[in-house]
């Protein structure tokens, strides 16, 4: 068995030979630091799959053009190698990068102000462990005017805030601690509150009140039992963000990469503070969708046979589906948004479940596209919405011919 | 030019049952595995889901999912007076390709093996006295209680639904009353029956039989497994032997082991690679990695300190003859024990036809159906019988596809109007009784290299040369005879018998379950591997699946498939990573 | 699954040297081996293996003559009656065509090397014919034997009678082909109507499911757990094709 003790040996070798930058005796800091990396999701937008962590190049569609993200490894030509802690705390905390020019709101900044110069130090000690990684990502490419950076500067004005977190004293400490992560480093808004239209988060009374993400629906964190997770406990919470999915639902689409790379890591205690936040937020009453449309019989016929044959394989005929496998549609706040998107996409492209540890299977939706008419789509997604004691509007054929790829 | 890859610890050829299980253990162990596949990459939902699973034309009888004879197909005859054929399409049986294997296809049916199937030869001889000249039966070199524990990991791997009939020594009601004793209850509960199988547990229950119902890998509910993975459950959609699962609700590979397997670091999955040869050392005493090509014609050499043969049977006994290991068997010395007792399964089946029955065939499922096991093995005094072994009985209710599935009264033409009424008029109103046998091995019963017929890759292709015996047409006439009489009982209109008589043919489909040729035993003379499925030749050498199997008993294989993989497994890492050399002195 | 060893991952990617770009890499060069492990199985939304939609008509590979004769025999091999169509109407004519003028017509997954001795029936399929050269053949030689058998009329312009006889003739191996073996022939012939007639319509033939309906089978349903207890019960299920809710929209949307 020589060799084989040999073969582990040349891997640790590799290792051992690239470079390594750090060399204080930081192991605790680089641990927080890499604690509040993850809290914070670097690697979804830092992180290009097959690539070296958070060596950047990643490109995000915005609606006025692509950004790429930037290489947060130790490069000194493209990374933030030649970069201080008070650079990376200024680009973090005002959004502005090391040669002074302003980053586009794409960069979470507007809540990453929010976090404490202690932890922002950590993140930078943790990224400047990692072995530099030569990457220069691409200029951004953005419609006219916005590629001039210099513009910025009056997007800020509307829409930015430059306020580290302060505690509510008449607030409990987990509130307290669950706002500072939610509204700071995990951005949760970025997605789950609505946008305007020069692609800022709504403030008010819409915050929370759900968004988009890469085409589906971020649903509403300020929802009520239909729409959105009002009858859902903290526990049910947790239990989510840690595991990936609960007796309700699995997450999937953007939400899964957010568990995978980032929730499942989180402390229980941080877990549960992020739940206590979320919870106090205050709540829609949605439980009744008002007006619904009539649903004429072929319609309601077509629906109830494409899911007898397609569908309670794995939803069950009653909805109920099988708990953390094959996620119930009774009840679902994702089924019964009374914006359909999600639902017809999810139909037409298929989804996959998040691993976890205590969940491994990445239990898949298979995609309808091929099989299923706009007409026989908008059917069945009418159908689930209104089964099972659901409560949604009907979903139109064209409207899942404008989803339809 | 042979292109040479880095080394890695384990290198698995071929990549279903027995490679994941192989795959998982071992980097639980910390070692780096490299499994190499023929086929290619195959998952539920995107390749075999609820929307495109249920194509009887496509997957049944355009074999999607099984091998492709244009590449590496064999060659077979009855006996050593006639020139072995190629087999150039699929018939008798239905070797899988692509990850996941034969497994992603199986029915389900999870047995164990009866304790006296473990020493066949010393067992009958003792009960019977000495056996025929030519039986070449002989023991396995393992015991049942060796075996009981990795059985209990692969049926709880799997989620196997059924009733336990001996717990620890204690006879349970409802279960099989002949089996070994279990350790513990399977972890799920039986499936829901459909009518068939309960006419049939009744009137075999009324001749004083014991029905019990099939121990499944069709989920009876969800299940969770020991390593977190989740099945749904089954849905009895009858779309399931030959069938890949849509909805997560039969064990495979994909559905236990490969959610968590492909997580791990220290393993990686190389597909459209096929194995060509074991590579060996210079000395000839150990296996130095294996030579593949890919499907662009690209050959590499992958060094690896241990090997695994974990493809189908046929192909891991092909590999061991191109690659010139061990000594290949001669049917006229009886030297030598590559390719040696080859062996099969020998089934037959009585058509039940009812008038005023009703019986919807297509709810269905692989391993749906009560079992009796009153003539398996040796349950019942062989003496006198002129044969020994046995099988069980079953009625299952597995599918009512109709291009398979449409039984016909005695006496119905193969075509024209009056097969068209009879099959009308019976699909829905037939069930059938089948029985299940087991093949004793035999000296003229062999797999060797084919002097004429090559593979694509320019191999000789494995030459069978395999007929039934009068032990297995005397077995089957036998358990034709009971099958018969509890039909009888179930009390249908009419009947018709369909005896397995005259010698095998490779044409109809008769089942997947070919076994021997890598036999396992108690010394490098009577056998190609020792207990833990290591090669006397080459201690780093593993070979698995049902090759082992000595004869082949009354069951489907694979449960003892699974339980063997378990049983290497743990032997590789207790004792063979601690002391690399063979585990059983010679 | 958390990874937080730096380590363990370096290692995988020493090991797996450059391959660990390879997957994307490879995808657009389908003929090389491709690697997985270490991030679960791949995946991507939108990915499936949709069935191939046969073109109705299918004529694709018959000729006329060839067309004429399969429309006939397969009526004969299963003929209409009073009650449910035959095979022709059932389309299973554009069924054999689709298939034979594809993989399996070309014997793509058959071992098709030589020699070719004649063998035992225990042997199977022995002809070096792929079933696309094998039913061009036996169609010319089953209308030859016909010509001089019948007063110079082909299969198709036979009685019943007279077309059973030859079937029967073929199936019995009392009539002999001109370089094709008659029940090799006979015997694909006849499970492939069996194929086309009872098979998804999506292959061409089974038009509407009327065979399905014909029997009593559900079609391609994958739950009837509602329907395990309901013992002796006739369920009388409308039947749906693998390829949609009929065979008819999926055709509809593609073409």
């Amino acid at each position: 068995m020589k060799r084989m003790l040999l073969s582990l040996g040349v891997g640790t070798v590799l290792v051992a030979a690239a470079p390594a930058i750090a060399q204080d005796n930081d192991w605790s800091e680089i641990q927080r630091g890499l604690y509040l990396v993850r809290a914070g999701d670097c690697a979804a937008c830092h992180t290009v799959k097959g690539q070296a962590p958070y060596s950047g190049g990643y490109s995000l569609e915005t609606p006025f053009g692509t950004i790429y993200s930037a290489n947060l490894t130790p490069d000194q030509d493209t990374g933030l190698g030649s970069w201080s802690e008070a650079d990376f705390y200024r680009a973090m905390n005002e959004g502005i990068s090391k040669d002074g020019s302003h980053l586009y709101p794409a960069f979470p900044y507007t809540h990453f102000t929010y976090a404490t110069r202690d932890d922002i130090d950590a993140i930078f000690t943790y990224l400047n462990s990692l072995d530099p990684v030569r990457n220069r990502v691409p200029e951004p490419d953005l419609t006219w005017p916005l590629g001039w950076r210099f513009l910025m500067t009056g997007w800020n004005v509307m829409n930015f805030e430059d306020e580290t977190f302060q505690p509510d004293p008449d607030r409990s400490e987990a509130y307290n601690r669950g706002k500072y992560l939610v509204e700071g480093l995990m951005h949760c808004g970025m997605c789950h509150s609505p946008k305007n239209v020069i692609g800022a988060e709504k403030g008010g009374d819409s915050r929370f009140t759900g968004g988009t993400a890469e085409g589906w629906l971020a649903p509403p964190l300020t929802g009520g039992p239909r729409e959105g997770i009002g009858d859902w406990s903290e526990e049910d919470l947790v239990a989510f963000l840690k595991e990936g999915r609960n007796a309700r639902t699995i997450a999937f689409g953007p939400m899964a990469d957010v568990v995978k790379h980032s929730t499942q890591y989180m402390r229980d205690d941080d877990l549960q503070a992020i739940a206590a936040y979320i919870k106090a937020l205050p709540e829609n009453d949605d439980a009744d969708a008002g007006e619904t449309d009539e649903i004429d019989d072929d319609t309601q016929a077509l629906g109830e046979l494409i899911y007898a044959t397609q569908c309670s394989a794995c939803h069950a005929s009653d909805g109920s589906g099988v708990a953390h496998m094959l996620p119930p549609l009774k009840g679902s706040s994702f089924v019964q948004a009374d914006n359909p998107q999600s639902v017809v996409k999810l139909i037409l492209e298929g989804g996959q479940g998040v691993a976890t540890d205590q969940y491994p299977t990445q239990h898949a939706m298979p995609s309808f596209a091929w099989k299923l008419s706009d007409d026989e789509v908008a059917a069945v997604a009418t159908f689930v919405r209104n089964a099972f004691g659901n409560q949604a509007p009907a979903v139109s054929a064209e409207e899942v011919a404008d989803y339809r790829h | 030019m042979v292109k040479k890859l880095p080394p890695v610890d384990v290198v698995l050829v071929g990549f279903g049952w027995t490679g994941a299980i192989m795959a998982q253990e071992l980097t639980d162990e910390g070692l780096n595995v490299l499994a190499l596949e023929r086929g290619v990459w195959r998952d539920t939902s995107t390749d075999f889901s609820v929307t495109n699973a249920q194509d009887e034309v496509r997957y049944r009888w355009r074999s999607e999912l099984f091998e492709e004879l244009s590449r590496n197909s064999l060659t077979f005859r009855n006996d050593r007076s006639q020139t072995a054929l190629p087999m150039r399409k699929l018939g008798s049986f239905l070797p899988g390709t692509n990850v996941g294997g034969s497994g992603v296809h199986w029915n389900g049916l999870c047995w164990r093996f009866l304790p006296s199937d473990f020493n066949a030869r010393s067992h009958n001889e003792d009960r019977y006295g000495p056996l025929p000249e030519n039986m070449t039966v002989q023991d396995w070199g393992i015991t049942y209680d060796e075996l009981e524990p990795h059985y209990d990991k692969f049926e709880y791997l799997c989620g196997i639904s059924g009733k336990a009939g001996n717990l620890n020594g204690e006879i349970q009601p409802g279960g099989n009353p002949f089996e070994g004793p279990r350790s513990r209850d399977y972890p799920n509960p039986p499936m829901e029956m459909v009518y068939g199988p309960t006419l049939f547990a009744d009137a075999a229950a009324n001749l004083g039989y014991h029905p019990f119902p099939t121990p499944s890998a069709n989920m009876s509910q969800a299940y969770t497994n020991p390593l977190g993975v989740g099945l749904a459950p089954c849905t009895y959609c009858g779309f399931c032997e030959k069938f890949a699962c849509g909805n997560y609700s039969k064990a495979t590979a994909q559905t236990t082991i490969l959610p968590v397997l492909m997580q791990k670091p220290n393993f990686t999955l190389r597909t459209e690679s096929m194995v060509l040869r074991v590579l060996k050392s210079r000395d000839g005493q150990h296996a130095r990695g294996v030579e593949y090509v890919d499907t662009n014609g690209d050959v590499y050499e992958q060094p690896a300190d241990i090997v695994v043969l974990s493809a189908y049977v046929n192909h891991n006994v092909h590999l061991m003859l191109v690659s010139d290991i061990g000594e290949p068997y001669d049917p006229d010395t009886g030297q030598g024990a590559v390719g040696k007792n080859y062996a099969y399964q020998i089934t037959s089946g009585v058509n039940l036809f009812y008038d005023d029955k009703v019986f919807n065939p297509f709810v269905g499922a692989g391993a749906l159906g009560m079992i009796i096991d009153d003539f398996n093995g040796d349950n019942f005094d062989h003496t006198g019988l002129g044969f020994i072994g046995g099988g069980f009985l079953v009625q299952s209710q597995t599918n009512g596809r109709p291009i398979e599935t449409h039984p016909t009264p005695e006496g119905t033409p193969r075509w024209g109007a009056g097969w068209k009424k009879a099959v009308r008029e019976n699909y829905l109103s037939s069930i059938s009784v089948g029985t299940h046998g087991a093949v004793m091995s035999h000296r003229g019963n062999y797999l060797d290299l084919d002097p004429t017929y090559r593979d694509v890759y320019g191999r000789p292709m494995l030459r069978m040369t395999f007929d039934f015996t009068d032990n297995e047409h005397r077995m089957s006439n036998y358990l034709t005879d009971r099958a018969v009489e509890i039909a009888k009982e179930m009390n249908p209109r009419e009947m018709k018998v369909n005896r397995r008589t005259g010698h095998y043919s490779i044409v109809p489909y008769q089942t997947t379950h070919n076994t021997g040729g890598t036999i396992m035993g108690s010394n490098p003379r009577n056998s190609v591997v020792n207990k833990y499925l290591q090669s006397w030749d080459m201690p780093n050498l593993f070979v698995l699946g049902a090759g082992a199997f000595p004869q082949n008993p009354g069951y489907n294989p694979t449960g003892t498939v699974g339980a063997l993989a378990y049983q290497a497994a743990q032997a590789i890492r207790e004792q063979y990573l601690r002391a690399p050399g063979p585990l059983v002195q010679a | 699954m958390p990874k937080s060893s730096k380590t363990a991952l370096d290692r995988r990617s020493f090991l797996r040297g450059s391959l660990v770009a390879a997957p994307a890499v490879l995808a657009a060069k389908p003929a090389e081996a491709r690697e997985y492990g270490g991030d679960g199985g791949p995946w991507e939304p939108n990915a499936a293996r949709p069935p191939t939609v046969a073109p109705v008509p299918s004529n694709q590979f018959f000729t006329d003559d060839e067309r004429r004769f399969v429309t006939a025999a397969v009526d004969r091999l299963i003929p209409p009656d009073e009650e449910w169509p035959g095979a022709a109407d059932l389309g299973v004519p554009d069924f054999l065509d689709d298939q034979l003028a594809g993989s399996f017509g070309r014997g793509d997954r058959w071992y098709m090397q030589g020699p070719w001795p004649k063998g035992t029936d225990t042997q199977g399929y022995q002809s070096r014919f792929a079933p696309a050269g094998l039913y061009r053949r036996a169609i010319a030689a089953i209308d030859d034997h016909c010509r001089s058998a019948f007063d110079g009329q082909r299969f198709a312009e036979l009685s019943a009678e007279q077309q059973d006889d030859v079937l029967k003739g073929l199936d019995e191996e009392t009539i002999e082909l001109e370089g094709v073996s008659a029940k090799t022939f006979f015997d694909l012939f006849l499970q492939n109507t069996i194929e086309g007639f009872f098979g998804d319509p999506v292959h061409g033939g089974n038009r509407d499911m009327i065979a399905w309906k014909m029997i009593g089978f559900p079609g391609a349903r994958y739950d009837n757990r509602p329907y395990v207890s309901r013992h002796n019960e006739r369920l009388d299920l409308e039947p749906v094709s693998v390829a949609g809710m009929t065979a008819a929209s999926i055709r509809g949307r593609k073409e």
